[in-house]
């Protein structure tokens, strides 16, 4: 199913996938912070961002294509932003708009396509980050999967009874329809799956069962990828003003 | 012989109105092995339940002496989830983390077991139920038999005293169900089979109960239960 392919990513064997999360993330948040305090103009700094990227890419041995297609998702958002600020007479600025949203969202499709989430999850617990907040992103995650599911069994069954001459509005009503009938299976399946976890002494937190080590290779991946986006931000990009 | 589930006069009706249970008495001995028969919405399952404190009721719900209902401390309420064991209907449910061994060890883990020795269990648990090499598989990989092995497995992980088993049978092809019958026989724990399946629940169970509007209408054995409510797929 479609669903899992992040989750099939996250648990290959390459060195990035080996890496302790918390190292990953904090390298994701330079990264995130650099990329966007870029002046416009720094072409040459948004070229070097990107070969770090494909440095990672490499490393990572994940499908280039897959990878890139979907971090291309963001683009539509942003060149919907990028157009105005073109017609508002400001080419480069609204290139580098383009450019810093699908850096981003390539870098953070990187960092979550090698990182299990229970590992993300678990990093950003030794963060600090509240607990609430971080059980709803299991949960929302988990639960994404279960609409997903829901929706394409729900899809491939109509398209099973689908006539030759369904089109247009009864296709239209079919799908209003079909909403209302996904969002209450998947509330009822969701609901299924909580039950299940509190048979099994869930208590609102979800162990972890390869506990994380900070080792010296992380702390290496770490100061490098520190050294090499301080050096591109600093050496060839201006600040954004 | 020791009394590991005892249910006295119990009843529960949902947010809906629906009164699910009207009044259920029910035991369950160390070591015994009841089926629970009845039509669909006869309140099998809201009962099945309530032995997991997933659901309070009206009477009084004991696993193992100790006393399941809205008061119940966060303690022992997770003395008794360790102690039932309950296996849904629905395995993909069940099953929700990225490998088998993961979604295996999640029970062991909640009941504060260090990673490595969840991972142990977790392991020992699947080389009992014949799933040794399915570790590092996808649950979403496996087949409904496989699956529903690798249900049985998380919760035989947590060492439970009784296994509550909700239509275990359901969407399982004749030799996954002989296999099941088989592996069942031999967990030495007290259990509730919810189940339509006359065969299933005849190979194992030693006596029979059967629902009918939220109330027990019958006890006996299986064969007695199945010709008195004529519980069978035969016309006759």
């Amino acid at each position: 199913m479609h669903h899992v392919v992040l989750e099939r990513w996250s648990r290959g064997a390459s060195v990035l996938h080996t890496l302790d999360a918390r190292a990953k993330l904090a390298s994701l948040l330079i990264f995130l912070v650099a990329v966007s305090t870029t002046a416009p103009a720094s072409q040459a700094a948004f070229a070097a961002y990107a070969l770090l990227l494909a440095a990672a890419l490499f490393a990572s041995r994940l499908p280039v294509a897959g990878i890139l297609g979907r971090a291309a998702l963001v683009l539509p958002f942003s060149a919907t932003f990028a157009l105005i600020t073109w017609w508002s007479g400001d080419p480069m600025r609204a290139l580098s708009l383009a450019e810093k949203s699908f850096l981003s969202g390539l870098a953070v499709l990187i960092t979550m396509a090698t990182t299990p989430l229970v590992q993300l999850m678990g990093a950003l617990d030794s963060a600090r980050v509240p607990r609430p907040l971080l059980l709803v992103i299991q949960f929302l995650y988990r639960y994404l999967f279960v609409i997903s599911e829901q929706a394409q069994h729900m899809r491939l069954a109509a398209r099973c009874r689908q006539g030759a001459g369904s089109h247009g509005k009864a296709r239209f009503h079919a799908a209003a329809g079909a909403v209302g009938v996904l969002f209450a299976r998947s509330w009822e399946r969701a609901d299924g799956i909580y039950r299940a976890m509190l048979a099994r002494g869930f208590t609102g937190r979800f162990p972890e069962l390869l506990p994380a080590r900070f080792r010296w290779r992380d702390a290496v991946f770490l100061c490098a990828c520190t050294t090499a986006l301080l050096a591109v931000r600093l050496g060839l990009a201006e600040f954004h003003r | 012989m020791t009394r590991v589930i005892d249910v006295r006069g119990l009843r529960y009706r949902y947010p809906d109105g629906t009164q699910a249970l009207d009044g259920v008495d029910f035991h369950l001995d160390r070591g015994e092995c009841v089926a629970l028969f009845g039509a669909n919405g006869s309140g099998k399952t809201t009962f099945a339940l309530h032995l997991n404190g997933l659901l309070y009721g009206e009477g009084s719900v004991e696993v193992c002496g100790m006393r399941v209902d809205a008061g119940s401390a966060a303690k022992v309420l997770a003395d008794v989830r360790a102690k039932v064991g309950l296996v849904f209907q629905d395995s993909d449910e069940q099953l929700f983390l990225p490998t088998v061994l993961e979604d295996v060890a999640f029970g062991p883990a909640n009941l504060g077991l260090a990673p490595a020795p969840a991972a142990e269990r977790a392991r020992d648990v699947l080389r009992q139920v014949g799933m040794g090499g399915a570790v590092d598989r996808a649950p979403y990989h496996l087949s409904s038999g496989e699956n529903r092995r690798v249900a049985l497995a998380g919760v035989l992980a947590m060492q439970p005293e009784v296994l509550v088993l909700d239509e275990p049978t359901t969407s399982l092809d004749p030799p996954d169900q002989r296999d099941l019958t088989a592996l069942l026989r031999h967990l030495p724990q007290a259990k509730l089979l919810v189940t339509h399946d006359v065969e299933f629940a005849g190979a194992l169970a030693t006596r029979a109960v059967f629902f009918e509007r939220g109330r027990v209408a019958g006890e006996g054995t299986v064969e007695e239960i199945v010709t008195h409510f004529r519980w069978s797929r035969r016309a006759d």
